[in-house]
């Protein structure tokens, strides 16, 4: 499991970079979205990827059985899925914004040398 | 409780400018009452931790490591005043700086957001929390950078918020690498897991991602591009509070979490660190003598001068830290300063092209003197605040032997001698040009009154009493030197020490 992660967490990575890289603000945007699900995924697979039991502790233990989840991540990528969202509703309204001011998306003309 | 209040003022003044929305007197009011009640609360905090050392509160009730800290220790506590200084003076230049469809716009809640998460990120003792701060603070700065969409701020406003996301991201990635590999957030309990742990290649690699993600924040070389468009195209006081605090930020987490963290278990790449510094300030001078707008030219000086900060970390003996310290403190306070200046001038004259500028000293001695003052210290002449920090730096490094990095900083300071000196000729000095060519273009295009009317004289003397006041400030910090640097030398020990940091936080035995 934990190679095939990896595998999935480099190839959004990958991906979301190339996409940033563009000059299209649009494909930027979506470059951005898959670096986020790639940090999630990340931070899921960082407390170990074979702990996959509901992380509770049954009644007269002390502890949490073996193979339980570590739940403190799931929190964590439940808070950066929180804050992703946000974040890219914002941008994708100032990309509107600014094709309505533009009539563009395209990096290049930005600064007023395009149309 | 004292350590939470810097965060709970602000958050309480953004709530309560939401509800006046649509009421511009009450929110202009709660602008000012709420950042000076932020300066309060962080002098309250600074006093507190200078008489009984490092305050913590666990939020919660949880103790560290499973819960939330908020810790306050010399060094947040002096950088949590400096918010509430900048804060104040960035809300009084908008009473009269900022226009009206702004203000009725959300301005004044973003700004007060914006200062809670500042304040939020300087006080938090935990890795994930900082993110957390961090995206607050960032979003509310998305908002006042874009806010009245016109299209120089559109263009800054998506430079700045993509590299902003990937810098987040990168932040984000590590947190989880960190807890991978430690089982932890809290920055206390990571230095003692960190320090035993067995592969220090790891660590460094971790390390080398939050140096790429907080480099962008504080726009160090090679990724400072984002900085000088969207600090040129905002109103002035949102431009002087960037200036004044964000990339400060960045550069917090990396003083913290380098001394902190990451020092203990051998991962600071300090080489790396001096030859990024280096560049830092090389490549920001050079590209502020190519510009030819006052805007530009003070935004590629914040870059070059977050080369200085970094240098005291990259040579990390206290009397360098101590160094960082003032010198972020008094580099904070002059850009500030000058960003609300260049807000004046373009408001008397329409422009900040220092080619159609001209006669302002003849005009307007006032601004001249404050601008000269101000500039002066940036360019460290004595007895100004500049001075004394970049000399504690120089120092330090003909302490360590560091020569290139001496005469490098030393090149650099007469750049930006030169740099100051060319906006004072040319703005103040030179006469005013003659011709058509000295009117205002666009009207209000920076989000001020439309220049050349009463509004506008208005606007500029209304940032000409906040610029006066953080001069004073600059001056007196330059005065009393010796115990600002005193403090500067405790808050540099606590970092170079984190004994006590980790004690308060853990408990007595906690230190491993």
């Amino acid at each position: 499991m934990g190679p095939w992660i990896a595998l999935a967490v480099g190839g959004l990575w990958a991906a979301g970079i190339f996409l940033l890289l563009r000059r299209s603000l649009v494909k930027a945007v979506l470059g951005l979205a898959l670096l986020g699900y790639a940090t999630n995924l990340l931070l899921v697979a960082a407390a170990g990827a074979a702990r996959r039991a509901a992380p509770i502790v049954p009644p007269g233990a002390e502890a949490l059985p073996a193979g339980a989840a570590d739940p403190v991540p799931q929190a964590l990528v439940l808070t950066a899925i929180v804050i992703g969202f946000g974040v890219q509703a914002f941008v994708l309204v100032l990309l509107k914004r600014l094709h309505a001011e533009t009539g563009s998306d395209d990096l290049d003309h930005l600064e007023g040398r395009g149309p | 409780m004292l350590p939470v209040l810097p965060v709970l003022v602000p958050l309480g003044a953004a709530a309560l400018s939401l509800a006046a929305w649509g009421r511009p007197r009450a929110q202009r009011a709660l602008g000012v009452a709420g950042t000076a009640g932020l300066l309060a609360a962080g002098l309250a905090l600074f006093a507190r931790v200078s008489a009984d050392g490092v305050q913590v509160v666990r939020l919660g009730g949880w103790p560290s490591p499973f819960g939330i800290a908020f810790v306050a220790d010399l060094l947040s506590a002096v950088l949590v005043v400096l918010a509430g200084v900048l804060g104040l003076a960035a809300a009084w230049g908008s009473l009269s700086a900022v226009d009206a469809p702004r203000q009725g716009h959300g301005y004044w809640p973003a700004l007060h957001v914006l200062l809670a998460g500042v304040a939020g990120a300087f006080l938090t003792g935990d890795l994930f929390n900082l993110y957390v701060w961090f995206e607050v603070f960032l979003m509310a700065s998305f908002v006042l950078l874009s806010l009245g969409g016109t299209r120089p701020q559109l263009a800054g406003a998506v430079r700045y918020v993509v590299m902003n996301l990937l810098s987040s991201t990168l932040f984000l990635a590590a947190a989880g690498l960190l807890y991978g590999m430690a089982g932890t957030l809290d920055l206390a309990e990571l230095s003692q897991r960190l320090r035993a742990h067995p592969s220090p290649a790891l660590v460094s690699a971790v390390a080398m991602v939050l140096l790429s993600a907080w480099g962008i924040k504080a726009a160090i070389f090679p990724v400072f591009a984002w900085l000088p468009p969207s600090y040129a195209a905002p109103p002035a006081p949102v431009a002087a509070l960037f200036a004044g605090l964000l990339t400060k930020v960045g550069f917090y987490a990396m003083l913290r979490v380098f001394t902190l963290v990451l020092a203990p278990a051998g991962a600071v790449p300090r080489e790396l660190i001096l030859a990024l510094a280096a560049l830092t300030m090389v490549t920001g001078v050079l590209g502020a003598v190519a510009q030819g707008e006052i805007r530009r030219i003070l935004a590629f000086h914040s870059v070059s001068q977050m080369g200085y900060m970094l240098l005291g970390l990259g040579l990390g003996t206290p009397l360098a830290l101590a160094g960082s310290i003032a010198f972020l403190v008094h580099h904070s306070l002059v850009k500030s300063n000058l960003f609300l200046l260049s807000g004046a001038v373009e408001l008397t004259s329409g422009t900040d092209r220092l080619d159609r500028l001209g006669g302002l000293w003849a005009s307007r001695a006032g601004l001249g003197i404050v601008f000269l003052v101000t500039a002066f210290s940036l360019a460290g002449i004595p007895p100004l605040s500049g001075f004394w920090a970049k000399l504690a730096l120089l120092r330090a490094g003909v302490d360590a032997g560091a020569w290139g990095m001496v005469a490098c900083a030393a090149a650099v300071g007469v750049l930006t001698l030169l740099s100051m000196t060319k906006i004072w000729g040319e703005a103040f000095w030179k006469a005013a040009p003659s011709g058509p060519a000295a009117a205002g273009p666009a009207a209000g295009a920076r989000g001020g009154p439309a220049p050349a009317g009463p509004p506008a004289a208005r606007g500029a003397a209304g940032l000409l009493l906040p610029a006066g006041a953080l001069a004073l400030l600059i001056v007196g910090l330059g005065l009393a030197a010796g115990p600002a640097m005193r403090v500067a030398e405790r808050a540099a020990a606590g970092l170079s020490d984190p004994s006590a940091y980790v004690r308060a936080v853990l408990g007595p035995g906690g230190l491993r």
